[in-house]
């Protein structure tokens, strides 16, 4: 491979990375704080993306009718903001019917549930926007640069940029705020915190929130790269970034950021130097003997607590 | 305890009063005494059945016991509502309309429940009940002369009723074979997730390798086929060659199993569930590459070899075997490691081989209801073996209950008979089935029917007057 082809292909899957990433630390985030698998999180970045096209043709709407002239970026910026604020809401209620009444059963129960949630949103989103496949709309014009030989979209650089500063502020809001204090409480104890005055229900609900949040935001940065919105595209998705999530450490933030890269990175090099179909089959077998010899993920501490079954 | 209770019935307890007045009269009835009911009823169906149907304005005999009927009803009127809601300024002028279609659609739902009481709830608990004494009588003897003849005849029984019962209509044979499958899937996935505690996603997986084991050797040895080349062997000897394909299913499946074992016995719960779960993707992509047993495209044409009876047999060892499995002391290790690794690796627990057996005997299972799979279907292709069949075997097993072999059968029926069921709601179907699981979810963490022990003998035995010996 020539080096152009390498840094094309490294491009690339910083890309693809990013959505990883930014699903995976929704997935982390539940995980580390409430130790449930939210398989319903997949579904979210579906639901976000949908919000924000629905966002973004409102904005546009209004734009035309009220004849403002908002430069594009602007208006993808508040589509961001909107859309994180409604999917977090959607988040709260998932975890409000399907994980709160669940959070003593046993673990596998609350998967179950999960699993449900994300077929309802899926089937929910079919019946009421049909079987026809939306498009996104074309809120920045793509420019290309070739440098070195590379060719760099503007929006390649956005969503990396946009990733990358979202995860920057997450970690700043968990590390330096109380709230993002208690969350880490949380997830260090999960029995004796609360008996500390730390609200459970509404930690639980602020990490459905931001993990929601982060989500819409990958799923819209991923319709604006690939701009065709479908019911289900948020299953394969949403289980590769599981793996993520998994491979980075028990709720590790940097874990999952790093493992979300590392999966993007897997998948384009495996599909850059074998056939295509064969991607799945040698990414999934790099991930097991990762986790064969990590057994608690790359970041992750050593899984002490008990399977609660 | 409360001082309310001894007062005031509570819901629960007036809903009890209610059951135990229903059950009362059937409190004697020993398994025997339903089964006969049961047979009288099919064979009632089996002869007067199209007469009765057509009696009360259906074409055909129902189906699934009227229930898909009553959706279709229901989904008719639905379909008829939002066209009615469509056009906001016809809405008045519809109206009379969209009543009479309900009205006219309703009017059918009596004929089906009729139907339903006539052939089957009045002839079973009839019987049931008439017979008490004399199915008490024969069940007592058979039991005290060999317990094993009265286990005998009791499949026999339930195998004969279940053929009758097919006999109607291609469309029930084809649902009883695919439930009787899946009953062998989630026990086999209830052994790993169940008793031993794991939450192992590669189900799939192993199905996948049993189906395609049990395929390649069914249409390689016997059948001409565009992939696999000419027949070596005639297609005769294809019957009783087919349990060694089945094995040879299993037993690759139980290879594979070693591929997430191994890892099993260092990594526990949410790690064990990515192995499980990259192994299911990395079997199904594998398939998809196999471009000699036919890729993406699949693999058909296998011969019609699981017929009723070889189904249901497979079914009945498969339960014997995994229910002596899990009560046997290897199977008493399971629970053991499921509630405290190091607690039992210190009461002398080799978990290590405990994980292994379990992993591989519960894949070999699955392997050869996966060959039963590709045979009922006669076709497989690896996309079956996805995300969707995971959600579907999880939701039996977690449905049915855990570490309970009756939850399986349950969860197993249940879910496929409902997937049938609800299957004139088209779309809507899939916002059912999930909220009615949520809900048992929520209301019954562990499922329907969990943590029990299954006793086939103890189950057929007499029933005695209460006080008398047991």
């Amino acid at each position: 491979m020539s080096l152009e082809g390498f840094l094309q292909n490294i491009v690339n899957s910083l890309q693809l990375g990013s959505f990883y990433a930014l699903i995976a630390l929704g997935y982390s985030m539940v995980y580390g704080v409430l130790l449930l698998f939210n398989f319903a999180h997949g579904d979210i970045f579906m639901v976000g993306a949908y919000i924000g096209l629905f966002v973004a043709t409102a904005i546009l709407a209004l734009v035309a009718l009220t004849s403002i002239v908002l430069p594009g970026w602007l208006i993808l910026v508040l589509t961001i903001l909107a859309a994180m604020l409604l999917t977090s809401f959607v988040g709260i209620t998932v975890e409000r019917i399907g994980y709160r009444p669940l959070r003593n059963a046993p673990r596998a129960s609350a998967a179950i549930t999960g699993l449900m949630i994300g077929i309802i949103l899926e089937t929910g989103n079919l019946i009421i926007l049909g079987a026809e496949n939306y498009s996104f709309p074309a809120l920045i014009e793509t420019s290309t640069y070739q440098i070195a030989g590379v060719s760099i979209t503007n929006k390649k650089i956005m969503i990396v940029v946009v990733a990358l500063l979202l995860m920057l502020a997450l970690h700043q809001f968990v590390q330096r705020t109380k709230w993002g204090m208690a969350m880490r409480a949380t997830a260090y104890d999960f029995a004796v915190v609360p008996l500390m005055g730390v609200p459970l229900n509404q930690i639980a609900a602020l990490t459905f929130a931001l993990g929601s949040g982060l989500a819409a935001s990958a799923g819209i940065l991923f319709s604006l790269a690939y701009p065709v919105l479908s019911p289900y595209m948020g299953i394969t998705f949403g289980w590769k970034a599981f793996v993520a999530a998994i491979l980075g450490g028990r709720g590790s933030i940097l874990g999952a950021a790093v493992a979300g890269f590392m999966l993007g990175f897997i998948e384009i090099f495996v599909a850059a130097f074998f056939p295509s179909t064969l991607r799945d089959l040698i990414a999934y077998s790099i991930i097991l003997v990762i986790l064969v010899f990590r057994p608690h993920g790359l970041f992750g501490e050593a899984y002490t607590a008990q399977l609660r079954l | 305890m409360a001082v309310t209770s001894d007062t005031l019935p509570t819901n629960r307890e007036r809903v009890g009063t209610l059951a135990a007045r229903i059950s009362e009269p059937f409190v004697l009835v020993p398994i025997l005494g339903w089964l006969v009911g049961a047979l009288v009823a099919v064979l009632l169906e089996q002869f007067i059945g199209l007469p009765i149907a057509r009696a009360f304005g259906m074409v055909r005999i129902p189906a699934l016991f009227g229930i898909l009927i009553f959706f279709e009803i229901l989904s008719e009127i639905f379909v008829a509502f939002v066209e009615l809601l469509q056009v906001p300024s016809m809405i008045l002028m519809q109206l009379p309309d969209f009543l009479l279609f309900t009205l006219e659609n309703l009017a059918k739902l009596p004929g089906v429940i009729l139907y339903v009481l006539l052939i089957y709830i009045l002839p079973i608990s009839l019987v049931a009940r008439l017979t008490v004494s004399p199915s008490n009588w024969v069940a007592g003897k058979l039991f005290n002369f060999r317990s094993w003849l009265s286990v005998l005849l009791h499949i026999a029984l339930m195998y004969l009723i279940l053929h009758i019962w097919t006999d109607v209509t291609d469309y029930r044979l084809l649902v009883a074979r695919l439930i009787l499958v899946s009953v062998i899937i989630t026990l086999s996935l209830n052994v790993i997730n169940g008793y031993m505690g794991e939450f192992s996603c590669s189900h799939p997986g192993f199905i996948a390798l049993g189906a395609y084991g049990a395929s390649v050797f069914t249409v390689g040895l016997f059948v001409n086929d565009n992939v696999l080349g000419t027949a070596l062997l005639p297609e005769t000897l294809a019957r009783f060659m087919f349990p060694i394909g089945l094995i040879l299913g299993g037993l690759i499946a139980s290879l594979g199993a070693i591929l997430v074992a191994i890892p099993s016995f260092n990594t526990r719960g949410d790690y064990l569930a990515i192995i499980s779960l990259a192994f299911m993707f990395m079997v199904k992509s594998l398939f998809e590459n196999l471009e000699v047993f036919g890729g993406p495209r699949g693999l058909g044409g296998q011969p019609d070899l699981a017929t009723l009876p070889t189904v249901f047999f497979w079914t009945i060892v498969g339960i014997w075997i995994m229910n002596n499995f899990v009560r046997s002391t290897l199977g008493k290790a399971l629970n053991a490691v499921r509630d405290g690794e190091t607690a039992a690796d210190a009461m002398t627990v080799n978990t290590r081989r405990t994980k292994f057996t379990a992993f591989l005997f519960g894949a070999f299972w699955a392997g050869v209801a996966g060959g039963l799979f590709a045979h009922v279907i006669r076709y497989v292709n690896p996309g079956t073996f996805g995300l969707q069949m995971l959600a579907e075997v999880l939701a039996m097993v977690y449905f049915g209950g855990l570490n309970s072999v009756q939850g399986s059968i349950v969860g197993a029926t249940s879910i496929q008979l409902l997937g049938e069921a609800l299957r004139p709601l088209e779309i809507y179907k899939w916002l059912v089935i999930p909220l009615l699981l949520i809900i048992v979810m929520i209301r019954r963490p562990t499922g329907l029917i969990s943590f029990t022990k299954f006793d086939f003998t103890s189950l057929i035995k007499p029933k005695k007057e209460p006080g008398g010996e047991v």
